[in-house]
């Protein structure tokens, strides 16, 4: 019965999500993109985006070459879309870390309140007090370089964010009638954590994993901006721009397309993270939008 | 002073305490992870070159050979004592680095704070000044716009931007402190703070046009109507006067993003400033110096948070009953 209904609630979202306008055109955008992303990493369109062809250097957009090439004759349309699908792995694994982890966190924390929750506050504490890129880069300098360490950089700067947002919802709900019910009819601690408390946090984790995934995406590009991101020849949008520097002035294009597709990329991440906490988030509906 | 006030201060003291003391063990713990040691990661490949007895005096010199927790201990008493350690590159004690960046970072965050404001709080009353319309959704852009653009890509738009089609680059200069030049300096922070200035802004803009509509729908508004207030005065006097509370706080928070953007935008335009003094202790494998810096910037951020939060509870009495 209560599985139905809660069914019903999350088609309901999902429906809310696609009618209103900024929900659906920032999903249409982010399908479009990983589409392309994922249409270059099977060979569907595109070159190989880390193949060079010195014959073709520095080629303004063309019918071949869609946004022109590098210095190295790669095609940057390809690099571009490869570039999107990497930010966007290392993002989802770098927010699905900080979800797991921070709610973990949180949720023991603030259930079993003593000790667990001094410590689980002390960590947040610690995370919170670096400025949030600072953290991400000092990690990912001491870690070997690879997608996913620079995932768990960016993921832990993010766990106290999710640690802080779910401790205070499990504070009130374990005073809350059912929890009580449900502790008096015998069910062990960590049943209630999961099975009552868990799912009555739910939405406060989705609506922060909306909002965390363009900043995700952000911080992964500042990152590989500074030389500290996936090692090349991957490509990442954030390493393209750094290469562009040097060439603006003799081939623009090489700056204009990561720079245009970063920009949309991240808009429609954060109009779909608005999308989602208006629907979720009944309070912030009429002081937004 | 209240009883329950001081009682406050005293704990949220003890807290940021415990919190800087948890921060220099992180930060301690984090660079040991470092793949092999510190000497063969700071002198690479020129580590295989050194006699025994030169590695064993790097070693004594790092403390390598001692127990991890001795180490951390005689670090934290060092830190104490005022030193930080020495970078071999800089051939400076990194204090000496440290107060010579500090005053760049800070300089720079404040302009951006201050650019911030200027751009963010009266786009914010424009666009609550007609919810749903034109304008609103002109102020909403910009605030989405601030929120998505990343600065290092702004920040090199623009300097390539006025470099060639203005050929002004102040920054291609070397770097003059605001009393060296005061016109060459406020010239080279023009642009990197606008680059922080216009990120910071979009928080604002979306405090502001918050703050601002909830306030108008207040009882106390409607009578200042009704006595037949001027309307200018209304916006300024009541409205804005109650909106600053709120905008203060979100400007508060952002210095985190601050000291963080600073690392790249300082990068960008050359600024000695902190972030950049961290980085290029990361691009030539200082740890020592990385250590003690991030340590110097999270400990400036632990305090500043907590002199924000003593100052609130200070002057906002709703906070302090709490």
């Amino acid at each position: 019965m209560s599985t139905t209904a809660k069914q019903q609630a999350q088609k309901g979202a999902g429906r809310k999500l696609l009618s209103s306008g900024r929900g659906a055109v920032s999903l249409a955008v982010l399908v479009i993109l990983l589409g392309l992303a994922l249409a270059v990493n099977f060979g569907l369109v595109g070159f190989d985006p880390i193949a060079q062809t010195p014959s073709d250097r520095l080629l303004a957009p063309n019918s071949t070459y869609w946004f022109g090439t590098d210095q190295f004759g790669r095609d940057i349309f390809s690099r571009v879309m490869s570039g999107v699908g990497s930010s966007s792995l290392i993002s989802v694994v770098a927010v699905t870390i900080a979800a797991v982890f921070g709610t973990l966190i949180g949720l023991f924390g603030g259930f079993y309140r003593g000790l667990i929750d001094l410590f689980g506050t002390g960590v947040t504490n610690v995370l919170f007090a670096f400025p949030p890129l600072l953290l991400a880069l000092t990690l990912a300098s001491v870690l070997d370089r690879n997608w996913f360490t620079v995932a768990v950089a960016i993921g832990v700067v993010y766990i106290p964010i999710f640690a802080r947002v779910t401790r205070g919802p499990v504070l009130s709900l374990r005073e809350i009638e059912f929890v009580r019910a449900a502790r008096s009819t015998g069910m062990n601690s960590i049943g209630i954590m999961f099975r009552h408390v868990l799912p009555n946090i739910s939405s406060i984790a989705i609506i922060q994993i909306a909002l965390s995934l363009s900043w995700a995406v952000l911080t992964e590009a500042a990152l590989s901006f500074l030389g500290l991101g996936s090692p090349p020849p991957a490509p990442s949008l954030g390493s393209m721009i750094y290469e562009a520097r040097t060439l603006v002035l003799i081939a623009p294009w090489t700056l204009y397309a990561p720079g245009a597709i970063i920009v949309t990329f991240v808009v429609a991440l954060n109009l779909l993270g608005d999308s989602i906490r208006d629907i979720l988030d009944p309070r912030s509906r009429e002081v937004s939008s | 002073m209240t009883a329950i006030l001081r009682s406050s201060v005293i704990r949220k003291t003890a807290g940021a305490l415990a919190t800087l003391f948890g921060v220099a063990v992180f930060v301690f713990f984090m660079l040991r992870a470092i793949p092999g040691d510190q000497i063969s990661a700071s002198l690479g490949t020129e580590a295989a070159g050194l006699t025994e007895a030169q590695r064993q005096a790097l070693v004594e010199y790092y403390g390598i050979d001692e127990p991890l927790t001795t180490q951390f201990f005689s670090w934290l008493a060092n830190l104490f004592a005022g030193d930080l350690g020495f970078s071999v590159r800089a051939q400076q004690p990194v204090l000496d680095l440290t107060v010579a960046a500090l005053p760049v970072t800070f300089q720079l965050a404040v302009f951006a704070i201050l650019l911030a404001l200027i751009i963010g709080v009266p786009i914010g009353m424009l666009s609550a000044s007609a919810p749903r319309k034109a304008r609103d959704f002109v102020g909403q852009a910009v605030s989405l716009l601030g929120l998505s653009i990343p600065a290092f890509l702004l920040a090199t738009t623009l300097l390539t931007f006025f470099a060639v089609n203005l050929g002004f680059n102040p920054n291609g200069l070397g770097y003059k402190t605001l009393f060296e030049d005061p016109s060459v300096n406020l010239q080279q922070m023009f642009l990197p703070s606008l680059v922080l200035g216009f990120g910071i802004s979009a928080p604002i803009i979306r405090t502001t046009r918050a703050a601002v509509l909830e306030i108008r729908g207040q009882d106390f508004i409607r009578t200042a109507r009704a006595k037949g207030v001027k309307t200018q005065r209304i916006q300024f006097r009541h409205i804005l006067r109650n909106a600053l509370i709120p905008i203060v706080t979100m400007t508060g928070l952002q210095f985190g993003y601050l000291l963080g953007g600073a690392v790249v935008v300082e990068q960008i335009f050359s600024l000695p400033g902190i972030g950049r003094q961290v980085l290029l202790g990361i691009q030539q494998k200082e740890y020592a110096l990385v250590q003690s810096t991030v340590l110097v910037i999270a400990a400036s951020f632990v305090v500043i948070n907590l002199l924000t939060d003593l100052l609130y509870r200070a002057i906002d009495p709703r906070v302090r009953a709490e």
